[in-house]
């Protein structure tokens, strides 16, 4: 199976930020501030994330900010809370979030909850238990989770919650792995993980590993590399994790590497893009794959990001 | 990028690349120039929606439209056709964009949003789903509008529950009409609608619909869960018991600061020491329950006790659990031994209720004796003898089985805890182990297994007639196979083995008995009479079964496999535990203990603390991280410096909380000098430290 290409992945995620004319790029243009937080976390992951000028990302996430404090995907485009995440996790990444109008950011993401809970992504009122999530970390990070309705916030995660133990985007809504890292991940923020059915959980979400290794985000689904990210931070969230094979996960991972040109792709010998890259890079440091940064399971961050802003000093005392 | 082949692009294929990437690129540009203009001419319309076309995830390109949308309404104020000519092309923007992208979030928000606005015919909805769904019969998005529509036009649920029947019979391999159907036959039962009343009609013929699914394919997944689902709402149609007491019927407690109340001491098995005035009460029920307050349970007593506090017994959820505590305090001022009986009742009032809303009915008493006598006052000092855990400090209990007054075979009239289990669902079960056990004869298949393996479990729980040993060995023997034959899940089967064989321990008391032990120190005498569990060496990786030994005072679970202690927390009366060589892989692995205020020996040795970079128990232990713990230097008068703090956060919030007199850390990544000497600063009262004294 080999190794981890350390090296190509670098260089990799560096050309991608450079290329910009070729179709999937442009495709992916309004997605540029969630593009940057998979391969800068990718990066740090690495231990490369010194190879990026600092200074030049954050004035360029900070021209995405608008009036109304949220953040677009890329300049020139409309705010929304999904961008607002990764930019607040790009300046986390940096120890740069002192740039921010933290109040602004804030009144932000508060407006967005509903009546019910919930939250909006946005202000054309799409909801999600994503955006749940996304709120709650974003003002995690902040020191602003007083700032909302926790309480309503949770009972709306909860209700989303299904008979297989899982989570969809709204109440009733089918568990998908991605929803329940967002759902289990709310929880995990706001100290609520004895909502979750763990034992009934934790088997669904082993029972996606199939037979190459690979884990699929749904039953009698196909594996992709991204659910290394979503099924196993929630494994690893609910304390389950050695409920599937750690080893044959790693072969499915490294078995999708483009050795040549570094990058990951969903299923071995598919095109890789940046976003699966970083989902393999983050797997494999949940996996505890060496000389990689770990990653925090609910943040999404290195855990020395998370463990600086949460736990650091100028909050202790 | 999903499913493309990785494979260098030809010539021509980069040269119509690039051609379409400059199309877009020029569109995305007039578009955002058109936005940021709030030009919604005809034209500019136009280009938003090739654009989508091209790039439904474009979600600026929604935003404009809707802007649009807004702008020409407001125009046309109450003329209806026009609201429906504007309302009906952005159908057709999103139809067209779903075509290219069936799970573009925006395409299919955009369509529900303008459904929301009223004006449009819902009827070619289902239709285009049907379409849909027909293409794509697991696409989420699709059953999410679904769904949606559903609710905008009022279509009753047994119509919908009709349609999942209909999916599943044209392919049963679809796991979305069976969450579906799922979520649907809960509300009609919730609701005991028509045709779903009584449950029991219903859920039978549930049970033979997904029996199709799993004997058709095994190793399809589609109808694993929905077969658990109705197991669960089968063996949750009764109403919650109390399983177990501390103290437990018919039980004596002594209050004593010294060990002898009479001339004789009696063995620790049949009475309970405590040098303070209080003991704790615990009721343990089979399912979490909420409800349980001073009105719930009634305790009347000789003794005159204040009104009771009780709490869950789980740090985090205040409402339900299936533990509660209370403590009871005796007034210690009589200068006489002076004798108190004690009777809780439970089950006159319907508040005890679970979580599926069923009532704790069934009368059940308690009753016990407590003993107080505090006029020899010579208070031993309980913590300068080191508690060692080889095994010649431990002896024999030498007491009989007849006069040991736990395990569950020990019901007596009043303390008689048994379900009150439907005839329904005991036949269920029983029907259900029986197909299953014909699947197995035709095809060796895991969900086979497992599924026999808890139809057992379950009949086990709610027969209390049956015999259980002789159906709990053939579960060990279920677990033990799966292991070999699915050994990717290998400790998923493990853990379950682990509850199955400390069912088994403790099921008698005879098999209880054989753990039991004296803990034999000359210089000791606290310990010797202290009720001594040793459960080493029996290979578990998970705890269970806490209920039935809530008295033990001594537990010795070394030489295990266990990466978690959840359930702990239940035995309050703990004061010395051994977890040593085991799989703790961290401190937060121990947030139990935190529970336990009467702690005060602790051998952690020869674990995994310190040697993994990512902790699996980080979100299960309350800390900032998690918003349910401040750190507070100001209220902690502690020398602790920040560094400190920062490397051993873990240990800190664990600490605090117990006041340790012995400790042993030794064997772990994490047991360095330094966070030795952090340990002395966080822990006062330590005495202990891996076998030295603290000065």
């Amino acid at each position: 199976m080999g190794e981890l290409a350390t090296e190509k992945h670098v260089q990799y995620i560096l050309s991608v930020e450079k290329k910009k004319d070729d179709f999937q790029s442009v495709v992916m243009e309004h997605l540029r501030m969630n593009g940057a937080y998979w391969g800068l976390t990718a990066l740090d992951i690495l231990g490369k994330l010194d190879t990026v000028d600092a200074d030049e990302v954050v004035s360029w996430v900070m021209s995405c900010q608008h009036e109304s404090g949220g953040f677009s995907g890329n300049v020139g485009h409309d705010p929304h809370i999904l961008y607002t995440l990764s930019a607040v996790q790009v300046l986390a990444l940096f120890d740069k979030l002192d740039v921010l109008d933290v109040d602004k950011v804030t009144n932000y993401v508060v407006g967005l909850q509903n009546e019910d809970g919930s939250f909006s992504g946005d202000i054309w009122g799409e909801v999600d238990s994503r955006f749940s999530y996304i709120a709650i970390l974003c003002l995690s990070l902040l020191h602003q989770l007083d700032k909302i309705n926790v309480e309503k916030a949770v009972n709306f995660v909860v209700s989303c919650k299904n008979m297989d133990g899982g989570f969809g985007c709204t109440p009733g809504g089918e568990s998908h792995s991605g929803q329940i890292f967002c759902c289990v991940g709310a929880l995990a923020l706001t100290g609520s993980l004895h909502h979750v059915d763990k034992d009934l959980l934790g088997w669904w979400l082993c029972e996606r590993q199939v037979k190459s290794g690979g884990l699929n985000g749904r039953p009698e689904k196909l594996p992709d590399v991204c659910y290394s990210w979503w099924v196993l931070s929630s494994l690893i969230m609910i304390d389950r994790v050695h409920w599937i094979s750690k080893e044959k996960l790693i072969k499915f991972i490294l078995d999708c590497q483009d050795t040549e040109n570094g990058g990951i792709s969903d299923r071995p010998d598919d095109a890789v893009d940046v976003y699966h890259t970083y989902f393999g890079i983050a797997g494999l440091s949940l996996l505890e794959y060496p000389s990689l940064k770990p990653i925090d399971p609910a943040y999404a961050l290195p855990v020395d990001v998370v463990n600086r802003i949460r736990l650091g000093k100028r909050h202790a005392i | 990028m999903h499913g493309r082949p990785r494979k260098p692009q030809k010539p021509e294929e980069a040269e119509a690349s690039a051609v379409e990437a400059a199309k877009l690129q020029n569109l995305q540009s007039q578009l955002l120039a058109n936005h940021h203009q709030k030009n919604y001419a005809k034209e500019a319309l136009e280009v938003s929606a090739n654009l989508l076309e091209m790039n439904p995830d474009l979600y600026t390109a929604w935003n404009y439209r809707k802007l649009a949308v807004e702008h020409y309404l407001k125009e046309s104020s109450s003329d209806i056709v026009s609201i429906e000519a504007i309302l009906n092309e952005e159908l057709r923007v999103a139809e067209s964009a779903l075509r290219q992208n069936v799970k573009s979030y925006g395409a299919w928000y955009h369509r529900k949003y303008i459904l929301s606005k009223g004006h449009s015919s819902t009827d070619h909805e289902l239709r285009l789903l049907g379409k849909f769904q027909k293409l794509d019969a697991r696409n989420f998005h699709a059953w999410n509008y679904r769904r949606f529509v559903a609710g905008l036009m009022n279509i009753p649920e047994d119509k919908e529950l009709k349609y999942t029947t209909d999916m599943i019979d044209t392919n049963f391999s679809n796991y979305s009409a069976w969450h579906n159907r799922s979520a649907l036959l809960a509300k009609l039962l919730n609701q005991k609608a028509e045709g779903y009343f009584p449950m029991e009609k219903v859920l039978n013929e549930e049970y033979e619909l997904v029996h199709q699914a799993i004997f058709t394919d095994p190793d399809d997944q589609s109808g694993w869960f929905y077969h658990l689902w109705l197991l669960d709402q089968t063996v949750k149609a009764n109403p919650p018991y109390l399983v177990s007491s501390w103290p437990p019927h018919s039980f004596n407690v002594a209050l004593s600061r010294t060990r002898c109340l009479d001339n004789h001491t009696p063995s620790p098995f049949c009475s309970f020491y405590s040098d303070s005035g209080t003991i704790p009460l615990i009721l343990y029920f089979d399912q979490p329950v909420q409800g349980v307050d001073s009105s719930s349970v009634i305790v009347k007593s000789t003794a005159n006790l204040r009104d009771l506090i009780w709490k869950p017994l789980s740090k985090c959820n205040r409402d339900t659990s299936k533990a509660w505590i209370s403590h009871l305090t005796f007034p210690q001022e009589e200068l006489n031994s002076e004798f108190y009986s004690v009777e809780v009742s439970i089950g006159h009032s319907q508040k005890i209720a679970s979580a599926t809303g069923f009532h704790h009915v069934k009368p059940t008493q308690i009753s016990f004796k407590v003993a107080v006598n505090f006029k020899e006052t010579p208070s031993e000092d309980f913590g300068n003898e080191r508690i060692r855990w080889k095994d010649e400090n431990f002896t024999s209990c030498g007491i009989s089985p007849h006069n040991f007054p736990f395990g569950s075979d020990n019901s007596t009239s009043e303390g008689d805890y048994a379900p009150s289990t439907s005839e329904w669902c005991v036949e269920t079960i029983n029907n259900e182990i029986a197909l299953f056990r014909e699947l197995l004869s035709e095809t060796d298949c895991k969900i086979g297994k497992l599924t026999l393996a808890r139809l057992l479990m379950a009949h086990a729980a709610t027969s209390p007639h049956a015999n259980e040993m002789i159906q709990l060995e053939e579960v060990l023997d279920l677990y033990q196979d799966l292991m070999k034959f699915d050994p990717s899940h290998f400790h998923f089967y493990k853990d379950e083995h682990s509850l199955v064989l400390l069912q088994k321990v403790t099921s008698t008391r005879e098999s209880l008995l054989r753990h039991c032990y004296s803990y034999k120190e000359q210089t000791s005498p606290y310990i010797d009479s202290t009720a001594c569990l040793r459960l080493n060496n029996l290979s578990i990786s998970r705890i269970g079964c806490v209920e039935k030994i809530l008295w033990v005072q001594l537990l010795d679970l070394s030489h295990n496999e266990l990466g978690s202690i959840d359930g702990l927390e239940s035995m309050q009366l703990l004061s010395c535990l051994s977890l040593s060589n085991n799989k703790i892989g961290s401190f937060t692995a121990l947030e139990p203990l935190r529970l336990l205020k009467s702690l005060k020996v602790l051998d952690i040795s020869y674990n995994e603390i310190g040697s993994h970079s990512i902790d699996t128990t980080r979100y299960l232990f309350s800390s900032p991280l998690s918003h349910s713990e401040e750190i507070d230097l100001s209220s902690d008068e502690m020398a602790t410096n920040c560094t400190d703090l920062a490397s051993y956060w873990e240990a800190y919030f664990l600490f605090k909380d117990i006041s340790l007199m012995q400790l042993d850390i030794e064997g772990n990544t994490i047991s360095s000098e330094s966070f030795k000497a952090f340990l002395v600063k966080i822990l006062p009262k330590l005495h202990w430290l891996d076998g030295k004294q603290v000065q």
